[in-house]
């Protein structure tokens, strides 16, 4: 198969890789990189496992091919923590108990980073639209609300 | 009594991890020179195999083997009765039967090669309904047994002919339920790797039950269980679901890893978890009850019908637990419950939270509101008048004596939540328009933890190093619920360190003692107490220790924030010094806890005795929307109280509660697996939806605490208790709203609005 050379920067480390046409940025990511924070569950998009940011954007990293992402800038769950500690949201989700098994974590973390981002002020409504994509089989989602909502509030200060 | 980290919502000891990306679940473990496997699973739900031809697939690029049923050393398995096949010989019962593997260089030339295995297979007739399968004549899918019953539960009390003819009212009802899905998010991967550390096989992976899974392993492979060392620590969900799929899994990575000499991974498909792991037990529930005109019950006649598929799997513990719960909390004179099992071509059914609970409560909290409609009674009061109370006799015989029996206290608190009685009335009133509201309840006991099913013991250790740093190891596993958190908090509680000084270590069968299965909401109260014995012997040791050395009696002595007291409060030492000077004496400073339940009951023959040693008590309140034009239902608000004993983390058990109301809103209204002749009609989140976070309704938990006698710092359970209550309630609020009661689970838009689904022969 032939190969494509791709530029990505993932969590502010550049690479220069050569994926196959057909290569998802979710194996790309946990195959080539070994990030395998970014989990996968559905393979179809259905369950946001997978969740990354493509430059701004939170998206479904099993629906995207890398090929498709040359040059674009790529946040994943190992990109929130700093030399000055942890994210207000992992803080967050820690605090509020917002954690269970984990497995759908990740995802959850990224795709209230992209809403964060855009709208550092969201409504609970506005934090369940931005969710919506993410299942979660454990927590019954409430303790992620209140998480993403004291994170708004950290972060605003 | 006042606690430093017990009864305290303490942040969960295993989040940082899983919040950075860092926690490894079972697809993100590489071991060096690593294979990969695939099954070849049958579409076929019930079908002799002629031939399977692997040669083409053995030629494959980077194949590295093709295995079959006559490469597995021992191919039956099994938790309770052995009927299980790793790969099906001769038959296969189910359509996701693994028929053939192979291994190969990755995973996608491991998937080529299946493509390549010819299988011939000559299709027999099936059975898909369990009220076919228990026919006289029908076709016996297990040939060496004598029929296709898997289980009969009997229980016999009073006389249920004097009961009914005492009745004014007689109510009669059947109740259908469904296959539910667990959709744990991660599907199931392990890693077998042979060979190394001085075992024959190391497992590593999703695994709910480390034992189990041994068992399974050492079984297959004929070789001893210190053979099999059992890994586990990071599992993404299960709720049940991870026993004995994840069991067969590891069984066949390890034939593999031990024909190729290289660990092997497996990793499920989404699909592929969906067509081969077991599901929830659809019941078909007939239920004959009798009442007074004043409302107390004096007859219950029940008959509980469970669709087994292929396999036992666990259906004959599942439907005990259904046989205890049958009649649910009420005190009732005249009782007679049969509970069966059947095989069928439909897929295995097994543990799923809840365990032969949910279906009965639907069943009978539905009829209860029936019944009060009968009546003409409001449903709080027909449950006052036969509810438990301290003192109760439960169908089987048992006195509730040892614990606080709290169905009113449970009760009243989710009324005051939801504000129950306002609501009530509101919506028994006339409401305009299509969109009606209305208000429901169920409340239930449950028996805490295996009771009669098994031996229910377990065990922890720990080990205090020389710098004061304390390593705490359980037999009973992490699976998301907060084990990890909960224990160390007790060992903290116990040895007077902060929360910072404990390390929860990872499961290890080589080393911490077979503990059964992290099943039946028994982690806590089980396993708890085996941590809290542990973390005492090693107090004792210390504070005779330290009196000898201080010259003060034990008593007068305390430990606290990681420092030891005299009685004045004075300092007298640091944990790190006094526990590494005994060290450095040679003392032991490492202690096995263990823990054994109270004596339980149980005969068979007449479902008589004390099954379990102590029960919760819950009560969950749906208020809901129905629109009579389209049956749109839209759940408002829930509330959920139970009694925990004591809540060790209430930050912990209102997650749990969360969590279990809305998986019992998708059993309730939402989930529902589609099974055509066997056949899984959808097999991703797309055709099966589970609730998202725009389904949630507000939810209010109120946790309830009275400390049982038994439990550590009077802890109990809180897991399973928060989803069996919930299909029920909103069943009873639908009714209380539209006026349509309806009997079959889920509760969806056809059902809504036109009484049964559209399906042909649907209910």
């Amino acid at each position: 198969m032939a190969k494509l050379e791709v530029e990505i920067t993932v969590n502010g480390e550049q690479h220069k890789l050569k994926v196959g046409s057909q290569e998802r940025l979710l194996d790309t990511l946990r195959d080539k990189l070994k990030l395998t924070g970014t989990k996968e569950g559905c393979s179809v998009g259905e369950c946001g496992a997978c969740t990354v940011i493509v430059d701004d954007q939170a998206v479904n990293s099993c629906l995207v091919l890398t090929a498709q992402v040359d040059g674009s800038e790529i946040i994943t769950v190992e990109g929130l923590e700093s030399k000055s500690g942890l994210h207000p949201l992992q803080k967050a989700f820690i605090e509020k108990q917002a954690v269970q098994c984990g497995f759908c974590t990740p995802g959850m973390l990224m795709s209230a980073l992209a809403l964060l981002n855009t709208n550092p002020t969201p409504t609970k409504e506005e934090i369940k639209t931005a969710l919506e994509g993410n299942l979660c089989r454990c927590t019954g989602y409430q303790q992620i609300i209140d998480a993403v909502e004291m994170a708004a509030e950290e972060w605003g200060v | 009594m006042a606690f430093k980290h017990v009864n305290k919502g303490v942040r969960r000891v295993d989040a940082y991890e899983k919040v950075t990306g860092k926690a490894k679940f079972g697809a993100d473990l590489e071991f060096a020179n690593m294979l990969h496997a695939k099954v070849l699973r049958t579409e076929y739900p019930h079908a002799e195999i002629k031939k399977i031809e692997t040669a083409a697939a053995e030629g494959m690029p980077g194949v590295k083997g093709v295995f079959t049923a006559k490469d597995i050393p021992n191919n039956l398995f099994g938790v309770i009765v052995q009927d299980q096949q790793v790969l099906a010989d001769k038959k296969v019962l189910l359509a996701g039967d693994g028929v053939a593997m192979a291994v190969a260089e990755t995973e996608a030339q491991a998937a080529a090669a299946l493509e390549k295995i010819e299988v011939e297979y000559r299709e027999l007739e099936g059975i898909f309904d369990p009220l076919e399968s228990r026919k006289e004549g029908a076709l016996k899918l297990h040939p060496e047994k004598d029929d296709n019953q898997v289980i009969h539960h009997p229980l016999r009390k009073g006389d249920v002919e004097k009961g009914f003819a005492e009745a004014d009212v007689i109510l009669e009802r059947e109740y259908t339920t469904q296959f539910i899905e667990h959709s744990y998010l991660e599907p199931e991967a392990v890693v077998v790797v042979p060979n190394g550390e001085n075992h024959l096989v190391s497992v590593y992976g999703s695994i709910q039950n480390p034992y189990a899974t041994r068992n399974a392993v050492s079984a297959v492979l004929e070789v001893e269980l210190a053979e099999v060392r059992v890994i586990q620590n990071h599992i993404g969900g299960s709720f049940g679901g991870k026993d004995e799929v994840v069991s067969a899994m590891a069984a066949r990575a390890a034939v593999m890893a031990l024909k190729t000499g290289r660990p092997v991974k497996m990793v499920n498909s989404r699909e592929e978890s969906f067509t081969e792991s077991y599901k929830r037990h659809p019941y078909h529930l007939t239920y004959k009850i009798g009442a007074t005109k004043e409302g107390k019950l004096t007859a219950m006649e029940i008959e509980a019908v469970a669709d087994s598929g292929g396999y036992a799997c666990q259906t004959p513990f599942v439907t005990w637990r259904s046989v205890v719960q049958a009649t649910g909390p009420y005190e009732v004179e005249n009782v007679k419950t049969d509970t069966y099992g059947y095989y069928t071509n439909n897929p295995y059914t097994g543990a799923m939270r809840g365990y032969g609970s949910p279906q009965v409560i639907f069943a009978q909290e539905s009829l209860m509101d029936e019944l009060a409609a009968e009546l003409g009674l409001e449903p709080v009061e027909l449950r006052k008048r036969n509810m438990y109370s301290q003192g109760s006799v439960t169908a089987s015989g048992q006195k509730l004596e040892r614990h606080t029996v709290s169905l009113n206290e449970v009760m009243t608190k989710a009324m005051e939540a939801i504000d129950y009685k306002k609501k009530y009335e509101e919506y028994s009133g006339e409401q305009p328009g299509d969109k009606k509201k209305g208000i429901g309840l169920s409340i239930s006991f449950r028996g805490c933890s295996l009771g009669a099913e098994a031996i229910d013991a377990a065990a922890s250790v720990i080990q205090i190093n020389k710098d004061g740093s304390v390593a705490v190891y359980s037999g009973l596993a992490e699976n998301g619920q907060g084990l990890k958190t909960i224990f160390s908090q007790i060992a903290a509680e116990v040895l007077g360190v902060p929360m910072s000084e404990v390390e929860f270590k990872e499961l290890d069968t080589s080393f911490t003692p077979d503990s059964g299965s992290t099943v039946a909401s028994r982690a806590t109260l089980i396993g708890g107490n085996a941590i809290k014995d542990a973390a005492e012997k090693l107090k004792g040791r210390i504070m005779d220790f330290a009196a000898d050395k201080y010259d003060f009696k034990a008593e007068q002595l305390e430990l606290k924030d990681g420092f030891l007291y005299d009685g004045q409060g004075n300092r007298l030492a640091t944990f790190a010094d006094l526990t590494g000077e005994m060290g450095n004496t040679g003392i032991l400073m490492s202690a096995y806890g263990w823990y054994k339940s109270p004596p339980i009951s149980w005969d068979e023959e007449k479902g008589s005795g004390n099954p379990y040693f102590t029960y919760v008590y819950g009560c969950q309140i749906a208020e809901v929307e129905v629109d009579t034009g389209t049956g749109e239902l839209n759940v408002l608000n829930m509330a959920a109280a139970h009694d925990v004993g004591r809540a060790i983390n209430p930050e912990n058990v209102k997650g749990q509660i969360y969590g279990g109301v809305m998986m019992g809103l998708g059993y309730g209204i939402m989930e529902e697996l589609e099974v055509r002749d066997g056949v899984i009609q959808g097999t991703n989140f797309h055709d099966y939806m589970i609730p998202t976070i725009k389904d949630m309704p507000d939810i209010k938990p109120v946790i309830v605490e009275n400390p049982d006698p038994d439990g550590p710092f009077g802890a109990k359970s809180i897991g399973e208790p928060t989803l069996e209550l919930g299909s029920a309630a909103i069943a009873n609020a639908v009714a209380h709203a539209s006026g349509r009661r309806i009997r079959s689970l889920p509760l969806n838009l056809e059902r809504v609005l036109i009484g049964r689904a559209l399906h042909k022969g649907g209910k």
